[in-house]
């Protein structure tokens, strides 16, 4: 952030106009990083400091092409639709961690879990109270950070293309019933005046 | 409403508003050339490795991690909702290029990549104090000790 690095003096700064979470710009493009990089190389060629200098490519965090990413047909009828497609994207989660050997699922459950924590929201959403449906004490928001890993991470294994700002964000919360049933919790337990610290941070903040 | 992450003029906004500490003197200095220089990565982005702990939310955590160059088994420790993580889950090099580097390596571009890399919460205390006085300038000794000539700070 360039008004931060001014306040504070730093000695060499590339200026990057990204949305936040992209320092590098654009993922799966190495030209792109490659000339970021070398923005930022070409300031240790300055004989004096505090140097601040801006990338010429801005990059906005709104506008782009959403993410096409196609989701599984109903498997079981009998379980929610939330629960149902959290299930039917298991393999996909599965492949994508097979080709990255990483994940940052697992701040409060693991990937298998993400179906049955998906179920207590769908337990909010129909009435019973948030803490009778099985979150331990400030528990929820790493829950849902988890669920929201888990599609964003599959999703990137299933999409089409390249992966543009805030795209796998949307596509959750705008586009999966997983998403969906979080945000009709958020929106129930507000209503119902539960503190703002259990349900706020369940979504950006702005979102509805 | 508009998303708070995604609202250029709020980020802006709170960027200017967020306490930090002001230094009057700026800590400047000549490397050596780019091709003879170690370059290790100091990023903000909370990563650690696979079953480690990690890292505690709010603004008390000022460890870091050591990320070995050849790791790749990295976590995401940045936990707020206000960002776009799925970048990161596509490509760790958006925010943690250190394949890039490696390349860069193998043409020449940069002298070596340092051996190991270091990963801070960037959700810190007003002051910062405790990484100023503790964790940075330890962290700043392991790289010292590996001769570490140049730092790429990044954040997310």
């Amino acid at each position: 952030m360039r008004e931060v690095a001014e306040r504070m003096n730093v000695p060499r700064t590339l200026y990057t106009d990204f949305p936040v979470g992209l320092s590098l710009g654009k993922p799966r493009d190495k030209k792109f990083q490659y000339e970021v990089l070398q923005a930022a190389f070409d300031l240790l060629e300055e004989p004096e400091g505090p140097v601040i200098r801006k990338f010429p490519v801005s990059i906005s965090s709104t506008g782009s092409e959403p993410l096409v990413c196609s989701l599984p047909p109903r498997m079981n009828t009998e379980l929610h639709p939330a629960v149902d497609e959290a299930q039917g994207l298991k393999a996909a989660y599965d492949r994508a961690y097979q080709k990255n050997k990483r994940t940052s699922v697992g701040m409060k459950i693991s990937a298998e879990q993400v179906p049955e924590a998906l179920q207590r929201f769908v337990r909010i959403v129909e009435g019973e109270h948030w803490d009778e449906v099985g979150f331990p004490d400030k528990s929820m928001y790493g829950t849902v950070h988890d669920i929201r890993t888990y599609y964003e991470e599959l999703a990137c294994e299933l999409a089409e293309g390249p992966i543009a700002p805030w795209a796998t964000e949307e596509w959750f919360y705008d586009g999966t019933e997983a998403g969906q049933i979080i945000l009709k919790a958020r929106r129930v337990m507000r209503e119902n005046n539960v503190d703002q610290s259990i349900w706020f941070g369940l979504a950006p903040a702005g979102r509805e | 409403m508009s998303v708070f992450g995604k609202d250029k003029a709020a980020m802006q906004k709170f960027a200017a508003s967020v306490p930090v500490p002001e230094f009057g003197e700026c800590s400047f200095n000549e490397p050596k050339p780019l091709n003879l220089a170690k370059v290790a990565i100091v990023t903000t982005a909370a990563l650690y490795r696979e079953g480690g702990d990690g890292f505690e939310l709010g603004d008390s955590d000022f460890h870091y991690e050591t990320l070995p160059g050849h790791a790749r088994d990295l976590t995401l420790g940045h936990h707020s909702v206000n960002f776009d993580r799925g970048g990161f889950a596509a490509d760790i090099n958006v925010v943690y290029p250190i394949d890039r580097l490696q390349e860069l390596s193998e043409n020449a571009i940069i002298g070596e990549v340092a051996e190991n890399h270091y990963a801070f919460a960037g959700n810190q205390s007003p002051t910062v104090s405790e990484i100023r006085l503790d964790s940075g300038p330890l962290c700043a000794n392991e790289m010292l000790k590996e001769s570490v000539d140049v730092v790429l700070l990044t954040g997310t």
